[in-house]
């Protein structure tokens, strides 16, 4: 039998302390009920984060300690199903059976990594084209926070290939999770599906658990089945700020923005999951960041983007009255593996003129706000961004690649002349359209 | 991993625990930043003690610290943190602690569990350099075997101090790791044995040579926008900063594959996984455009991923240093790259906190730029004592929090480094890789007179006049580019145009590079000499258009004549082809 204590040392918003003995680092245990988890010890003072929040305990409140780290029962029951921070089912069906797999274990050998090298059609022109992504890549939306992100990665899950979809809502709105759900449900994915829920109403530390949840069972299908697995996280911000409210509760020194030292770490930690495997199983991350006023220089997103393989950035454009992919700030780092090779060869190079382009039209713009004349090569330049926006960054524009290469070409010899392009000759003779 | 056999070594027990901190209540002669191993479940756990106060060592654990309790028993190994040192370390992959990451088990990296760096049973056809009753020190050169394709030298353990005579010295044969080379005796008569292997403590500067000199040759890394504008010398220390995204990783990985060095060591300190793969995948399958041989037979690698335990970083880049300093006693151009340095800053922030130590700006500890400078200080151009000569250089990314240079890890490590390399948003906003400022960054080393007649002999007189100027056109260009914004096209004399182009035409042809082009990615010196003084001829012409309009259209045809050129071979009738049509294209349009 194992010993209840009744005595508590200390009681903060996030942690609670006291006084036991035999107590292992990380190990879970119950506080009234609620689950805490061992964060510190201190000869024979131990101090918990209470997931739920310390609101009420009493200083005599029943500790009872369960003897493991965070697990989970995985198999391949969970699919279909819809799980709260703690695991435990919220649709109302029986709890999952399974082996207990130990959260946030140990990490892979990078000698035993694949590159990653399989490209991932989304149809969604801005991000195929310009960001295009890759299986085994992690990479998140930036988006302030009107910004449809939610309904952008929706459709970005439906439409990419994968075996099975993951999805951890972090801090998610009640009517963005039923949105998720009507879209699982209309698309017919229900049958490979796994959602860990965490939403605004439920307590902030909770979130810490959702992505060792998703990434658990992602690692579960990816090992043991060697199958392709997309996890959606979002919102990752809201992950951030519990580790800063438990790090605070710590009296730990915050560094930059109020967040502790080892932001960086502690997302690294998630994110670096994401893998591609030899056996062809994989782990793909796509998360949401939200973002306020545009600030990516905020240690959150900034730390993000020192993790992830790049990020994708919505923005409106009023010039065309669209949410687009800005090429700008958006970037897929590992487009580079499959641009030109696993796509067609004139791909690298056309983007990149695309972009250069529409950033000349960006220039002239400013130009145009200062009050001064525009060039000939301006206007052309303006005229060819808007309906740039329009056909291929819009996050409405369903093509494929062979399309929007063709439009990408089109597009380019109707504003500028061949000289503009700083295109490779060869390429240049092989596709530049007859007009 | 080797625990000392000896009895005057400390033993405790584990009394509080704080992420990777643990408070270990000891007994016996502990020592700051001596290792320990925790005797956990069956296993080992590696730690570093990093204070000490009364019976109490606080150490720092090189891995995840889930599920230990106090009273967990701890036994101190007496040694500090050491590299291994020896034949076998070329081509190798190892993790921040010199584990052999190919010879580790399992799919995962299971906490405890080590794998020796070297190969202790692999033979290596030994012949002795030095001879019986020679008088050495350490770092002197006994033999020598054949590792890949160097000549290893067997050296003189660095940890012996003062004079030895050589008792006995291995004949021309086959040796293992572990055999005896020679016998030294010092000055009293006492006899120390040396094999092919050695240990260091990591931390330590490794010596051995006769003198430090002042850097005076250029290392080639074939970036354009290093080598031709703000060169980096064999020996010499520069820095990367920028922020995320902005090409650090890229232009560093360009620099692994391209640079004329002997030798590279990467540490990939804290950063993305997928990465390191990259560079495991492509390097057994790349040639080395000096020699031909595969870059993985030049190429040692030391891999602390950022999901790797953090208090690993730090060892991970004295590892690197170390083994670079090793290669440099043997008379080699070693070339040392960490990406990123920041990682490492950082986990001796989060040590530093979780030490409750007095925090410095932006909760880094007090002392970083102390460490850095240290750190940075190790590489160098030698003099050994037999006369050769040896370099380590050091180049090293940072990822400063929110791109703003004026945060405490950029700012401590331009007080270390002597070149600059500024990456902007800006530049890589618009695409133009490599995002090196032109004008913010600089090389230090241009200061020097020995430094200034080795690149006037190897570009040619007058190089460096032509640089500046190159440089100076650059600046006018974004003055006028300013003039132009703030006054408009129209308002301002057609010359600015002029200008303004001018430095476009600099940038795009000159400073901008396609690393994933396979020509266009490494350019040697020959041609980066060519090409800036081809550009500088054209614009040290005048033009004299009708309309600004006209002044645009000619240098953006000329650009894209340009990069046609940069994409074509050498000296191949497409690259003169090019050339040509650029002559009869100025020809036409000046005066
Ligand atoms: N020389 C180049 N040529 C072409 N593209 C480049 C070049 N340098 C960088 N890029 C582009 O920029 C992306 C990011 O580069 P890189 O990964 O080197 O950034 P970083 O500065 O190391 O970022 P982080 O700090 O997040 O690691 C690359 O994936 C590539 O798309
Ligand atoms: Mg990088």
């Amino acid at each position: 039998m194992r010993k209840v204590y009744t005595r508590l040392s200390k009681i903060t918003k996030a942690t609670v302390s006291l006084f036991a003995q035999d107590v292992s680092y990380e190990e879970l245990a119950s506080v009234d009920g609620r689950l805490a988890q061992v964060i510190r010890i201190a000869g024979d003072e131990v101090t918990l984060q209470v997931f739920a929040g310390t609101e009420g305990i009493a200083a005599n409140a029943r500790v009872l300690f369960l003897g493991h780290p965070p697990r989970l029962k995985i198999s391949d029951e969970l699919v279909g199903r819809y799980f709260n921070a703690y695991g435990d089912p919220i649709d109302g069906k029986p709890p999952v059976a399974g082996e207990y797999v130990e959260l946030g274990g140990p990490t892979i050998n990078p000698v035993h990594r694949s590159q990653p090298s399989e490209w991932i059609a989304t149809g969604i022109a801005g991000i195929d084209l310009n960001n295009t992504l890759v299986t085994g890549q992690k990479i998140p939306f930036f988006a302030d926070p009107g910004e449809p992100y939610n309904q952008v990665m929706a459709m970005v899950a439906m439409k990419a290939q994968s075996d099975k979809i993951v999805l951890g809502g972090i801090g998610l709105s009640h009517d963005d999770y039923l949105y998720y759900k009507t879209v699982f449900e209309n698309a017919g994915a229900e049958h490979r599906t796994v959602v860990f829920l965490n939403t605004t109403e439920d307590p902030p530390v909770e979130r810490l658990l959702i992505p060792d949840l998703c990434l658990s069972v992602a690692e579960y299908f990816a090992l043991q089945k060697n199958e392709k697995v997309l996890v959606l996280l979002t919102d990752m911000a809201l992950y951030a700020e519990a580790l800063a409210i438990v790090a605070s509760k710590m009296e730990q020194i915050p560094a930059k923005d109020s967040m502790p030292g080892s932001l960086y770490s502690d997302l690294a930690r998630i994110y670096e999951r994401a893998v591609q495997l030899p056996s062809g199983g994989s782990i793909t991350i796509i998360a949401v960041t939200t973002i306020h006023d545009g600030d990516i220089t905020h240690a959150i997103p900034d730390n993000t983007g020192y993790i992830t393989e790049g990020q994708l950035f919505l923005r409106r454009d009023t010039s065309v009255g669209k949410v687009i992919v800005d090429p700008f700030r958006s970037l897929s780092r590992l487009k580079q593996i499959v641009i030109g090779k696993k796509t067609r060869e004139d791909h690298p190079q056309l983007m990149n003129a695309l972009v250069r382009f529409y950033a000349d039209a960006a220039d002239a713009k400013t130009k145009l706000e200062n009050g001064f004349e525009l060039t000939h090569y301006d206007r052309r330049a303006l005229d060819f961004a808007r309906e740039y926006s329009r056909e291929l960054l819009a996050i409405d524009v369903d093509l494929d690649m062979q399309k929007i290469l063709t439009i990408g070409w089109q597009l380019v010899a109707k504003y500028f002349e061949k000289e503009e392009t700083g295109i490779r000759q060869d390429i240049l003779d092989k596709y530049w359209p007859e007009k | 991993m080797m625990l000392a056999n000896k009895h005057d070594t400390a033993r405790g027990h584990i009394q509080a625990i704080l992420g990777s901190l643990v408070n270990i209540e000891f007994e016996g002669p502990a020592r700051q930043n001596e290792i320990c191993f925790i005797q956990h479940e069956g296993k080992s756990l590696m730690a570093e003690v990093i204070r000490i106060t009364g019976n109490i060592a606080q150490a720092q654990v090189f891995d995840s610290t889930r599920g230990l309790r106090t009273k967990t028993p701890v036994v101190f190994s007496g040694q500090l943190l050491e590299v291994t040192l020896g034949p076998g370390l070329l081509s190798r992959k190892y993790d921040g602690l010199q584990n052999d990451l190919e010879k580790l088990p399992g799919l995962f990296l299971e906490r405890g569990s080590y794998a020796p760096p070297l190969d202790e049973d692999c033979q290596y056809s030994f012949i002795p350099l030095s001879h019986k009753d020679a008088l050495v020190c350490a770092g002197d050169w006994l033999g020598e075997v054949q590792e890949g394709w160097i000549q290893h030298k067997i050296m003189v353990p660095f940890s012996l101090q003062g004079q030895y005579r050589v008792a006995f010295l291995a004949p021309e044969g086959k040796l293992r790791l572990k055999d005896t080379v020679a016998i030294l005796q010092d000055e009293t008569g006492r006899e120390h044995t040396a094999t092919m292997v050695q240990r260091w403590p990591v931390k330590k500067p490794l010596l051995g040579y006769r003198q430090k000199i002042r850097p005076d040759t250029i290392l080639t890394t074939g970036v354009r926008a290093i080598d031709t504008l703000n060169p980096l010398p064999e020996g010499g220390t520069g820095f990367i900063p920028g922020p995320f995204g902005c090409g650090k990783t890229v232009l560093q990985q360009a620099i692994s594959k391209n640079a004329k060095v002997d030798l590279v060591v990467l540490v990939a300190c804290g950063e993305r996984a997928n990465e390191v793969v990259e560079i495991f995948k492509t390097f057994p399958e790349l040639p080395d455009p000096h020699t031909g041989r595969k870059l993985i037979e030049r190429t040692t690698i030391i891999c602390n991923t950022s999901n790797m335990p953090v208090a690993a970083r730090d060892a991970s880049v004295y590892m690197g240093m170390a083994i670079a300093e090793y290669y440099r006693a043997m008379g080699l151009k070693v070339l040392l790259l960490a990406d990123s340095t920041s990682r490492w800053a950082q986990a001796l922030r989060e040590i530093s906190n979780r030490l409750e130590e007095l925090p410095g700006p932006d909760a880094f500890p007090v002392d970083l730029t102390a460490v850095i400078s240290a750190f940075y200080a190790r590489a160098g151009k030698v003099i050994l004592r037999n006369g050769q000569t040896g370099s380590v250089t050091f180049l090293g990314t940072v990822s400063p929090a929110g791109g703003n240079f004026k945060e405490p890890v950029t700012e401590g490590t331009r007080k270390a480094a002597r070149c600059f390399y500024a990456l902007s948003q800006r530049r890589s906003d618009s695409k133009r890789y490599p995002a090196i400022e032109p004008l913010e960054s600089y090389s230090k080393y241009l200061e020097y007179p020995e430094f200034r007649q080795n690149l006037e002999g190897i570009m040619g007189e007058g190089w460096l006049d032509l640089v500046e100027a190159a440089k100076d056109l650059l600046r006018q260009s974004g003055e006028a580019r300013e003039q132009i914004a703030i006054l408009g096209d129209d308002s301002v004399p057609l010359e600015y145009h002029e200008i303004f182009w001018k430095g476009e035409l600099i940038d795009f042809a000159i400073l901008q590079q396609d690393a994933f082009d396979r020509i266009d990615a490494n350019t040697p010196l020959a041609r980066q000499a060519y090409m800036l003084r081809l550009v500088m001829g054209i614009c040290r012409r005048r033009f004299y258009f009708p309309h600004f309009e006209d002044t645009a259209a000619f240098f953006k045809k000329l650009i894209h004549l340009f990069k046609q050129m940069n994409y074509a071979e050498f000296g191949s009738a497409n690259f003169h082809d090019y050339e040509n049509q650029i002559h009869a294209f100025v020809a036409e349009k000046s005066s």
